[in-house]
């Protein structure tokens, strides 16, 4: 797999290069403009034709914050330390529960399979693709009628759900792709079954683990319809907010919307650098490898 | 691929022999217990946060209920919430709405993902950068690109109405009739997908032997030759994966025109999860719209299953070594 000489794949110039800088800047542009009006004043964010160079200011990250309501008051907090802290809290602790039982299911079905495996696993992969409005109906219910609505323990418990099709086909893709000639011979030195799934097999896809719980991170943080029907004001996560916020007041200020979305986005786009070797099966489920 | 259907036998473990338990405890750590030991907690959460929560929106599809009147109790309709449906000229207009945004954002995908795909398929400087700023739109939020294109197409501030302004000197409304609102709402999807269909593309791409190329140079052939005979084979089924994966996943397409146009103007990019959402969320007619979800359930599961086989018959036909 890894030796490059087999593969087709040719080696261009540096020509290659500067048509490729080309489109793929154009191909940014939306996200570079975004990026580029968080840091304008005002004026310049309104300016025609588009400035590329400006001095820069921080005022727009500030104002995400801090926000003076009148004229010459006193500076309130907007509530998006809040809202970032939930979108933080609710999906790292969703996604590590999620990547705990996922992580036993996929070992499961990749080493022990059931009658019916493939069964099992399709009602699993249904699930996920489902729309998740189908799902939201009743569950609006119920989080109505057990109080759960609006709480950390209901949306967590909800994101863990969401998250464990994918945990699960994910994490047993990378099992699967696993040497099984390495636990057979630890079987045979006898270890137990316990040992040879905690010394041999998990400490090979600490890697794959590590990409699937970054990976729901992800998809837990851009999660918008579960969040704008069962989140309250205390519970709220930043998607919610920004749709809301383009609605408000705060929408007619096109660098403070633009800071928020940095705030948003720029996370995502580092990580999704650091993911690039496992984005195809990031994306697609676990079910292409490379 | 092919899994292993037996665990090694007992005799293969002489190392730390544990006295077997006895008892429920026993029962349950037997060896011939451990796949379904290990399954139970995922299959016992997907049972409660997602399976019964299904079902109980099955039996409501059959009943008129209000979920903001939990006091009262819901009332048999049978199958009337179904036959409403389905003769409702309103519901066949917004699965129209959806085939629209699906036919014309899958095509642009593929085609736009097909090209990006072409001009990464090399070595190059920089390539891993470069390559980075393609595939960072596919992993945005949805609602923030909804937000993004909200101000890009802004009448008379988003750059987008300014540029087309310079060119032509009027005026340039972008969401104001039905065709450009939909051409809105498929730039903005396909812009972020695109990149989907490059990158399993791409996949294919890298994936063929170079021998075969050499060969192909030796015997002189033609560059579409080439192109139809060696490269096309190992990419077809990719690119039926992905068109199957990103009909599945536009045809639940909801964040993107609800922040952009709200479904306007009028009724005309409002999507069938768009109408769903508004027909549980605004209307409370949670009986009508758990049918309507059956409905589109039951759309998502012959495209998931049309999908699953196209990965088996591609695993077939292309070995287990990818």
């Amino acid at each position: 797999m890894s030796s490059r000489e087999v593969r087709s794949i040719g080696v261009a110039g540096w020509g290659r290069t500067l048509g490729a800088a080309v489109i793929s800047l154009i191909y940014f542009f939306p996200v570079l403009f975004i990026i580029l009006a968080a840091f304008k004043t005002r004026a310049d964010v309104l300016a025609w034709p588009i400035k590329f160079v400006f001095t820069p200011t921080l005022s727009n990250f500030v104002s995400v914050f801090f926000r003076v309501a009148v004229e010459g008051g006193q500076a309130e907090a907007t509530g998006f330390g809040l809202y970032f802290f939930n979108s933080l809290f609710i999906g790292g602790s969703s996604v590590l529960l999620a990547l705990i039982i996922g992580t036993s299911a996929a070992y499961g079905f990749s080493r022990f399979p059931l009658r019916g495996n493939d069964t099992y696993l399709f009602m699993i992969l249904t699930t996920r693709m489902m729309p998740p409005i189908i799902a939201i109906i009743p569950i609006f219910v119920l989080f109505n009628i057990f109080g759960l609505s609006g709480t950390y323990v209901g949306i967590i418990a909800l994101y863990t759900a969401f998250n464990l099709p994918f945990s699960i086909w994910m994490v047993k893709s990378f099992f699967d792709d696993l040497d099984r000639d390495i636990e057979d011979a630890a079987r045979m030195d006898g270890s137990s079954e316990w040992r040879v799934f905690r010394k041999v097999c998990l400490p090979q896809i600490y890697a794959g683990l590590a990409a699937t719980f970054v990976f729901a991170i992800i998809l837990t943080w851009n999660e918008f319809v579960f969040a704008l029907l069962l989140t309250g004001t205390q519970t709220r996560t930043v998607p919610v907010q920004i749709v809301r916020a383009i609605g408000g007041a705060m929408g007619a200020d096109w660098g403070l919307l633009s800071a928020l979305e940095t705030l948003f986005i720029i996370p995502v786009v580092l990580v999704t650098f650091a993911l690039q070797n496992q984005l195809l099966r990031g994306v697609t489920f676990g079910t292409i490898r490379r | 691929m092919t899994p292993r259907t037996e665990t090694p036998p007992a005799t293969f473990t002489p190392g730390r022999t544990r006295p077997s338990a006895r008892g429920f405890l026993g029962w349950v750590m037997a060896p011939q217990r451990r796949g379904p030991l290990l399954i139970a907690p995922a299959i016992a959460t997907l049972v409660v946060v997602n399976i019964f929560p299904l079902m109980w929106s099955y039996g409501l599809s059959f009943f008129h209920y209000n979920a903001k009147r939990i006091a009262v109790p819901p009332h048999w309709r049978g199958f009337g919430n179904y036959v409403d449906l389905l003769s409702d000229s309103d519901v066949w207009g917004r699965f129209q709405n959806t085939a629209v945004i699906v036919i014309g954002s899958v095509a642009v995908q593929l085609v736009v993902g097909f090209l990006l795909a072409l001009l990464f398929s090399r070595e190059f400087p920089l390539r891993r950068y470069l390559l980075m700023l393609v595939l960072a739109p596919m992993m945005l939020s949805l609602s923030a690109v909804g937000v993004f294109f909200k101000l890009f197409y802004e009448p008379t501030l988003g750059f987008i109405p300014r540029l087309v302004q310079e060119f032509t000197g009027q005026p340039f409304v972008i969401l104001d009739t039905p065709v450009k609102a939909n051409v809105a709402i498929i730039c903005a999807d396909a812009w972020m997908w695109s990149p989907f269909v490059m990158l399993l593309v791409l996949a294919g791409l890298v994936s063929v032997p170079k021998y075969l190329y050499e060969a192909a140079e030796i015997d002189r052939a033609s560059a579409w030759r080439r192109f139809r005979t060696i490269t096309f084979p190992y990419i077809r089924s990719l690119l039926l994966l992905a068109l199957l994966f990103r009909t599945i996943e536009t045809f639940k397409i909801f964040d993107v025109p609800y922040v952009l146009t709200e479904g306007g103007p009028g009724t005309s990019t409002e999507t069938i999860s768009v109408y769903l959402f508004r027909v549980a969320f605004n209307y409370f007619q949670t009986g009508r719209a758990s049918a309507l979800g059956y409905i589109v359930l039951f759309g998502v599961i012959v495209l998931t299953s049309l999908y699953l086989y196209a990965i088996q018959v591609r695993r077939e036909t292309e070995g287990p070594s990818r």
